[in-house]
C-alpha cells in the first residue's frame, strides 16, 4: 500500500484510472447484456434482422454450408435446423469451426449474442425448424431434481457420465461436460441434437422432464465438494488410481526414510 | 546417553567414551569386536560399523532431542488446533486452495491437523529409535528346515497308535460308510444353487433357465413406452436423429408380480430413427417401421446397458469394454469384444397408431450362456 500510496500523483495514474474506470463499466455492460432474454427470442423472424443475420451468415458460415445454406462436402445442409440450432453452435463457439477435426470444440464465443440471434433468424426463416426455447420453456425452479436424476441417468448419463462430467464416443468424439452449460443450452441441445448426440425431442421429453433435467445439472454444477480434489468426479476407478500412485508413492517414500540408516 | 551403550568396546581406554565412539585405525580393528553379550545375547554381525553423529558429537545427539522434542510439542498442538478448528469454524464455509478447488474450511482444517498430528507422534518416534536408541548389527542364524530323524519317527509312532486305537483300518464296513456319507452331504447344497433362477412370476414356473434367458416380456401388439414416464409413443414422435430408452407397456405390472428387474433388465429397449436410405441391412417388412429401429439396450459382450447412440455415425457405443453396433447395419459389431450383433425387436403400428413390439426378439438378448449355443 505504501508503494502504491507514493505513487499516486504521478502524472500518468490519471490515465490509468480512467483505463480502469472504461474498463469496469464495459464489463459490466458486456456481462449484463451477455445474457439472452425472453426479449430477445421474440424478436426472432423481424425482416431486417433476417436480412441482417443472411449478410452475416454469407461473410462467415457460407464457405461450408453453402450459399443458400443447402451444406456441402464441408458442412451440413442447415435447412431446418432451427433457430435453437444456430443459436447452440454459434453462442457456445462451436461455429464457426476454427479447424476441422472429430468434434467441434467449445471456444469463447465469435458473435455478438445479437448477431447470433439475427443469424439463427435467417436460420429459421428457411425452414421451420426448433425454436429457441422461452424463458418459462427454461425455468427450472419448480422442477423437481430427484425426478431429473432419474430421466438424466436414463437419458444423458450413458454418454456425459451420473455427474455429467462428460466422457468418450468412438474415434475421437466425446460427449463434453455439462459443468459450465447454461440451462438455455442445455434445452437446445437436448431439442437439437448437436453433432452426434441424438434427438430428445418434446414429443418423447416433454418441456416439464427437460426441466426436471436441467434442475439436476444446474445442482450437479453447483454441488460443493467439501474434500476438495473432487479427480473429476469419475469415481472409484479414478480415486483408485490416485490411490495406487500418489498415496503409495507417499507411503514408499516414508517407508523409504523409515529403513535409511541412520548418519 | 551414557557409555553404557557401547557394546563394541574393544577394551582400549578409548572406546569407553560416550555413545559408542570406537576407537582404531581401521575396518579391521572394528571387525574384532567381540561378541555382544547384552539383552537377547545375539552375536555382533562382522560386517563394517559407521558411529552415528549422535554417537559421536554429544551436541548432535542433544539437537536430535531437541528435535524429537520439537515433534511431539508441535503434534500436541495440531491437536489443539484440531479442536480449535472443530469449534470455531462454520461446517459451510469454503476456500478456494490452489489445486484442490473450493474446500470445506473445517474439512480441510481438521484434516491437516489430525493429520499431522498422528503423523508427528510417529516421525518423532521413529527418529528417536533411528538417532538416539542402540545402534548395533546383530546376526541371527538359521536353522534347518528339515526335522530332526527322532522327531519324524515320533510322528510315525503316532500316527499308527491312532490308526490301531480308532480302528479305522479293522471296521471295514463303517470306515466305507463314512466316506461315503461325506461324499453325500454336498449334494443338497448343490441342489439349493441349481434353484436360483427361479422367480415368483408363476408364468415363468417350470422353465428352464436357458428358456428363461431366451424370452423376453416384448410380444407381438404390446405398445412400447418410455423409459422413466411410461408414455406410449406414436412414430412421428420420434424425430430422424432421435433416441428413445423405452420398455414394454406393462412392465410395471410385470415388476409388482415378480418383485425383481429382471423383466426389466431383458426387455430394456432403445428406439432410433435413421433416415429409411441410411438403413443398410434391408431386413425386411417388420424390422424398421419408416426408419424406426428398436435394439435391445443390454450389450451382447457382458451385459452393459447401452444407449451411447450417435446419430450421424449410427454406432452404438458400450461403455464397458468399447464394443461398438453398427445400427444402420443390423447391429453388427463393428469394433470390441462383443461376439454376437446387438437383437433387434421387429417393430409396426397398432389401430390407434401407436408403436407395438411385433412380435418378441428372435434370439435371446443380454450376453451368451452355455445353452445358447
Amino acid at each position: 500500500m505504501k508503494a502504491l500510496a507514493a505513487h499516486r500523483r504521478h502524472p500518468i495514474m490519471g490515465l490509468v484510472l480512467l483505463l480502469l474506470a472504461l474498463g469496469v463499466v464495459g464489463g459490466v455492460y458486456g456481462v449484463a447484456t451477455t445474457a439472452p432474454s425472453s426479449a430477445d427470442t421474440a424478436l426472432v423472424g423481424d425482416q431486417t434482422q433476417i436480412e441482417e443475420g443472411r449478410r452475416l451468415y454469407l461473410e462467415g458460415c457460407s464457405s461450408c454450408h453453402g450459399l443458400n445454406a443447402e451444406g456441402g462436402s464441408a458442412g451440413p445442409t442447415l435447412i431446418g435446423v432451427g433457430a435453437a440450432a444456430v443459436h447452440f453452435q454459434v453462442a457456445t463457439g462451436r461455429m464457426p469451426l476454427a479447424a476441422p477435426g472429430a468434434q467441434a470444440p467449445v471456444k469463447d464465443a465469435i458473435y455478438t449474442s445479437e448477431e447470433t440471434l439475427q443469424m439463427a433468424a435467417y436460420i429459421a426463416s428457411l425452414a421451420p425448424g426448433p425454436a429457441i426455447p422461452t424463458a418459462e420453456q427454461i425455468d427450472y425452479t419448480d422442477a423437481d431434481i430427484a425426478e431429473g436424476g432419474v430421466l438424466f441417468r436414463i437419458n444423458c448419463a450413458q454418454c456425459h457420465q451420473a455427474a455429467g462430467q462428460g466422457g468418450a464416443l468412438t474415434q475421437g468424439k466425446y460427449a463434453p461436460s455439462l459443468m459450465s452449460a447454461t440451462p438455455q443450452e442445455i434445452y437446445e441441445a437436448m431439442l437439437t441434437g448437436p453433432q452426434n448426440m441424438p434427438i430428445f425431442a418434446d414429443t418423447t421429453l416433454p418441456t416439464p422432464d427437460k426441466q426436471a433435467i436441467i434442475a439436476y445439472v444446474v445442482d450437479l454444477q453447483q454441488a460443493p465438494s467439501p474434500g476438495g480434489l473432487s479427480l473429476g468426479r469419475l469415481g472409484p476407478v479414478v480415486e483408485g488410481l490416485f490411490l495406487w500412485t500418489a498415496v503409495f508413492a507417499a507411503l514408499i517414500g516414508a517407508a523409504v526414510w523409515i529403513g535409511m540408516r541412520a548418519r | 546417553m551414557s557409555s553404557d551403550l557401547t557394546p563394541r568396546s574393544d577394551g582400549s581406554p578409548e572406546a569407553t567414551g560416550a555413545h559408542g565412539v570406537v576407537s582404531g585405525s581401521g575396518v579391521n580393528d572394528r571387525l574384532a569386536r567381540p561378541d555382544y553379550a547384552g539383552p537377547g545375547a545375539l552375536p555382533l554381525a562382522a560386517v563394517d560399523h559407521t558411529p552415528r553423529r549422535s554417537d559421536l558429537y554429544p551436541k548432535a545427539a542433544r539437537r536430535v532431542e531437541r528435535q524429537i522434542t520439537l515433534m511431539f510439542l508441535l503434534s500436541m498442538l495440531m491437536a489443539v488446533l484440531f479442536i480449535v478448528g472443530y469449534v470455531a469454524i462454520d461446517v459451510g464455509t469454503e476456500i478456494y486452495i490452489p489445486v484442490l478447488g473450493g474446500v470445506g474450511f473445517q474439512n480441510l482444517v481438521l484434516g491437516v491437523t489430525f493429520g499431522l498430528g498422528v503423523f508427528l507422534i510417529g516421525a518423532g518416534a521413529i527418529q528417536w529409535a533411528k538417532k538416539l536408541m542402540p545402534d548395533v548389527e546383530v546376526v541371527q542364524d538359521r536353522h534347518p528346515l528339515p526335522s530332526t530323524p527322532t522327531e519324524d519317527a515320533k510322528a510315525a509312532e503316532q500316527y499308527q497308535r491312532g490308526k490301531e486305537e480308532s480302528g479305522f483300518a479293522a471296521y471295514r464296513i463303517m470306515r466305507r460308510t463314512l466316506i461315503g456319507a461325506l461324499a453325500l452331504f454336498p449334494i443338497p447344497l448343490v441342489v439349493l444353487v441349481r434353484d436360483m433362477w427361479t422367480n415368483d412370476d408363476p408364468a415363468l414356473a417350470g422353465q428352464s433357465p436357458a428358456e428363461i434367458l431366451s424370452s423376453t416380456a416384448w410380444t407381438g401388439g404390446l405398445r412400447i413406452v418410455t423409459d422413466g414416464t411410461f408414455q406410449p409413443l406414436r412414430p412421428a414422435d420420434i424425430p430422424v436423429g432421435g433416441l428413445v430408452s423405452a420398455l414394454p407397456e406393462n412392465i410395471e405390472e410385470i415388476q409388482k408380480e415378480a418383485h425383481n428387474l429382471n423383466e426389466r433388465g431383458k426387455s430394456a429397449i432403445i428406439l432410433v430413427r435413421m433416415d429409411p436410405e441410411d438403413i443398410r441391412a434391408q431386413q425386411g417388412e417388420g424390422w424398421d417401421y419408416q426408419g424406426i429401429l428398436a435394439y435391445s439396450k443390454i450389450c451382447t459382450h457382458v451385459g452393459c446397458p447401452i444407449a451411447l447412440y450417435e446419430h450421424r455415425t449410427h454406432h452404438l457405443l458400450c461403455p464397458c469394454h468399447q464394443s461398438t453396433f453398427d445400427l444402420a447395419d443390423a447391429g453388427n459389431v463393428i469394433f470390441g469384444p462383443a461376439a454376437r450383433s446387438m437383437p433387434q425387436l421387429p417393430i409396426g403400428v397398432d389401430e390407434e397408431g401407436f408403436l407395438v413390439a411385433a412380435s418378441d426378439f428372435n434370439q435371446p438378448v443380454g450376453p451368451s450362456f452355455w445353452e445358447r449355443g
